[in-house]
C-alpha cells in the first residue's frame, strides 16, 4: 500500500480556473520526492491538500490508506499527527522558546484539555531535547525563536515535525528563504531523516539543482497539471523548459550547472 | 508607462483631497458666520482671563483630598472598564478572525458588533445609556466598556489574521485541537499587541472618563462641573491640575509596562 495516493485531484479557489487540474500520483514508503514547477503552478496547494489544510474540490487523497477528503474532524486530527510539515517561513511562534515550539509537535497526541494548557510529559521534554541535539541546536533550547537565524528556525521546524513521529513529511519550499550554506544543512537533515528513519519526504522545491541532488523522484507541475514524473536522470533540459515555460530562461541563468 | 500614469493619478487624488478640505473649511466658516480674525484676536484675552482667575489658590487646596478621591474613582472606572472590555474583545475577536473563526457567520457578526460599538462616540453612548441606567458610575463604565470593546475587537481581529495565520496553519497541521491552537499560538503571538492596545485604551479612557463624568454626574468630571458652574474657578483649576498629573502618571506607568512586556 502506498503511503500517499492522490487521484484526479482538482482544486478551484472560486473562479473558473483550477489551481490543481486532475493531479494523480502514488508515493511509496521511503521515497524522497521533489515537486518542482513555476510560481503559481499549484505546488503549495497540492501539498496542503494532502493534510487537508486546504479541502480539495474533487478527487481523493489517501494517506496510509485513509481517505483524507472524507475523514471526520477527529479522524483528521489523528491523521495529521502522523504527517509532519515544514514551511518556507518556518511558521514558528517567535515569542516562545525553541523547546516550546518543538513540543507543539505533540499537540496532535493530546486531549483538548492538556493541549490547551500545554501540559507536556517529562518524556516528551526529553525527546524534544534529544531532537534539538540531533539538529544541532542544543545550545539554543531556551532562546526565543525570534532570535534565531533562518537556518536555525528551519531546523526547529524539522524537530517540531519529527517529534510527531511522522510517517510522511511535507516540506513547502523548505530552503527558499535560506542562504546556500543553511540550505545545505537543512537539505542534508531531510536526507538523513529519509534514509535513517525511513520517513517518506515530499518537498516542494524551487531549485532544480537541489531537487536533482536530493530526490529519488521528481514530479513536475505546470498550471495545476503533472507534466513530468520520473527519476532525476530523466529530467532533461527540454523537460525543464516544458515544466517552467517562460520562467525556464531565468532559472537557467540562475542555475549555471544545468548547462553542464 | 502604466506605472507613471498610476503615480500621476495618485498625485491628482492627493491634490483633489487637499482642495476638498480647503473648500469644506471655507464653507464651514461661511455657514457658521465664524470670524477668523476675531477668533485669533480673542486668544490673548482668554490667556489674560485664565492667568487672573484660573489658578489654584490656598483656599482651594483644602478641597484636595476630595478631588483626589474623585480622581481615584474615575481612574478605577476607566481602568476596570478598559481591561474587562479588552478581555471580552479578545474572545470575540478570536471568534471573528478569519484564521480562527468556527464558522464564517461569526466573522460577519463580530465585524458588525465591532463597528456599531466603535463608531458611536463615547459621549453618545453615555447619553443613550443615561436613559436606562440614570446618572451613575455604571453608566459611565458601560459607555467606556462599549467603545473599548468595539475598538479591541476590530484591532485584534486584524492582528490575529496578520500575525498568527502562519503559526495557526503549522499547529493545525500537527493535529492540534482548535482550543490548543488558540492558547499555544494565537495568544502568545498577539499578547504584545493586546497589552499595547489595552494600555493605549486605558490612557485614552482616563481622558474620556472625565468627560463622561460630566454627563453621568460622577467622578472627577462631575466635581469639575460643580466647581465651574458655581464660579469656583480656583478649585476647578486645581481639578485640572490633578487630572493632568494623573494622566502623566498613568502614561509613564504604562510606558514602563510596555518596555517590560514588549522588549
Ligand atoms: N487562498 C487562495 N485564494 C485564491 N487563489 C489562490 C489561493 N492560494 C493560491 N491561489 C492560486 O492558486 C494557484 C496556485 O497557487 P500555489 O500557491 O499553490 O502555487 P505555487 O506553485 O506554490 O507557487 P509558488 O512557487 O509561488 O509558491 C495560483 O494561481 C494562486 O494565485
Ligand atoms: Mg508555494
Amino acid at each position: 500500500m502506498p503511503v500517499l495516493h492522490v487521484e484526479n485531484v482538482r482544486k478551484s479557489y472560486g473562479g473558473s480556473s483550477f489551481a490543481l487540474d486532475g493531479v494523480s500520483f502514488s508515493i511509496e514508503k521511503g521515497e524522497f520526492v521533489a515537486i518542482i514547477g513555476p510560481s503559481g503552478a499549484g505546488k503549495s496547494t497540492l501539498l496542503r491538500c494532502i493534510n487537508r489544510l486546504i479541502a480539495v474540490t474533487s478527487g481523493t487523497v489517501s494517506v496510509d490508506g485513509t481517505d483524507v477528503t472524507k475523514v471526520s474532524n477527529s479522524g483528521l486530527r489523528i491523521l495529521r499527527r502522523t504527517v509532519g510539515m515544514i514551511f518556507q517561513h518556518y511558521n514558528l511562534v517567535n515569542r516562545l522558546t525553541v523547546i516550546e515550539n518543538v513540543l507543539h509537535g505533540r499537540l496532535g497526541y493530546k486531549s483538548s484539555l492538556s493541549g490547551t494548557f500545554g501540559l507536556f510529559s517529562h518524556a516528551e521534554k526529553i525527546r524534544a531535547y534529544e531532537l534539538l541535539q540531533a539538529v544541532g541546536l542544543s545550545e539554543q533550547i531556551y532562546q526565543r525563536c525570534g532570535q534565531l537565524s533562518g537556518g536555525q528556525k528551519q531546523r526547529v521546524g524539522i524537530a517540531r515535525a519529527l517529534i510527531q513521529d511522522p510517517t510522511l513529511m511535507l516540506c513547502d519550499e523548505p530552503i527558499a528563504s535560506l542562504d546556500p550554506n543553511a540550505a545545505k544543512i537543512v537539505m542534508d537533515n531531510l536526507r538523513d531523516i529519509n534514509q535513517r528513519l525511513g520517513i517518506t519526504v515530499v518537498a516542494n522545491l524551487h531549485q532544480v539543482h537541489a531537487a536533482r541532488e536530493y530526490a529519488h523522484r521528481i514530479i513536475g507541475v505546470n498550471a495545476g497539471k503533472v507534466v513530468f514524473d520520473g527519476p532525476p536522470s530523466l529530467l532533461t533540459l527540454e523537460i525543464i523548459q516544458q515544466i517552467y515555460g517562460s520562467e525556464a530562461q531565468d532559472l537557467m541563468l540562475a542555475d549555471g550547472e544545468l548547462h553542464a | 508607462m502604466r506605472s507613471i500614469d498610476f503615480l500621476m493619478r495618485q498625485r491628482l487624488v492627493v491634490g483633489l483631497v487637499c482642495l476638498g478640505i480647503l473648500i469644506a473649511s471655507y464653507a464651514a466658516v461661511v455657514v457658521t458666520d465664524y470670524d477668523v480674525v476675531k477668533g485669533f484676536q480673542s486668544i490673548p484675552k482668554a490667556v489674560k482671563w485664565s492667568s487672573e482667575n484660573f489658578y489654584p489658590d490656598e483656599k482651594s487646596l483644602k478641597r484636595l483630598p476630595k478631588i483626589i478621591a474623585k480622581m481615584q474613582e474615575t481612574l478605577v472606572t476607566a481602568v476596570t472598564a478598559t481591561t474587562c472590555a479588552a478581555f471580552v474583545g479578545f474572545l470575540v475577536a478570536i471568534l471573528g478572525a478569519n484564521a480562527t473563526r468556527p464558522h464564517w457567520v461569526f466573522s460577519i457578526v463580530s465585524r458588525a458588533i465591532a463597528s456599531l460599538f466603535r463608531n458611536v462616540d463615547v459621549s453618545a453612548w453615555s447619553l443613550i445609556l443615561l436613559f436606562s441606567f440614570g446618572q451613575s458610575m455604571f453608566t459611565g463604565y458601560l459607555a467606556l466598556f462599549f467603545v473599548t470593546f468595539g475598538f479591541m475587537v476590530r484591532m485584534l481581529m486584524e492582528t490575529i489574521d496578520l500575525s498568527s495565520a502562519d503559526t495557526i496553519e503549522a499547529l493545525r497541521a500537527t493535529g492540534a485541537s482548535p482550543s490548543a491552537v488558540i492558547t499555544q499560538s494565537v495568544i502568545p503571538t498577539c499578547m504584545p499587541q493586546f497589552v499595547s492596545w489595552t494600555l493605549f485604551m486605558i490612557e485614552t479612557n482616563i481622558r474620556s472618563a472625565t468627560l463622561v463624568g460630566i454627563l453621568t454626574g460622577t467622578g472627577i468630571g462631575n466635581l469639575f462641573d460643580i466647581y465651574y458652574k458655581s464660579l469656583n474657578y480656583h478649585a476647578a483649576s486645581l481639578v485640572i491640575v490633578v487630572i493632568v498629573i494623573a494622566v502623566l502618571l498613568i502614561e509613564s506607568v504604562s510606558n514602563a509596562i510596555r518596555r517590560v512586556v514588549l522588549q
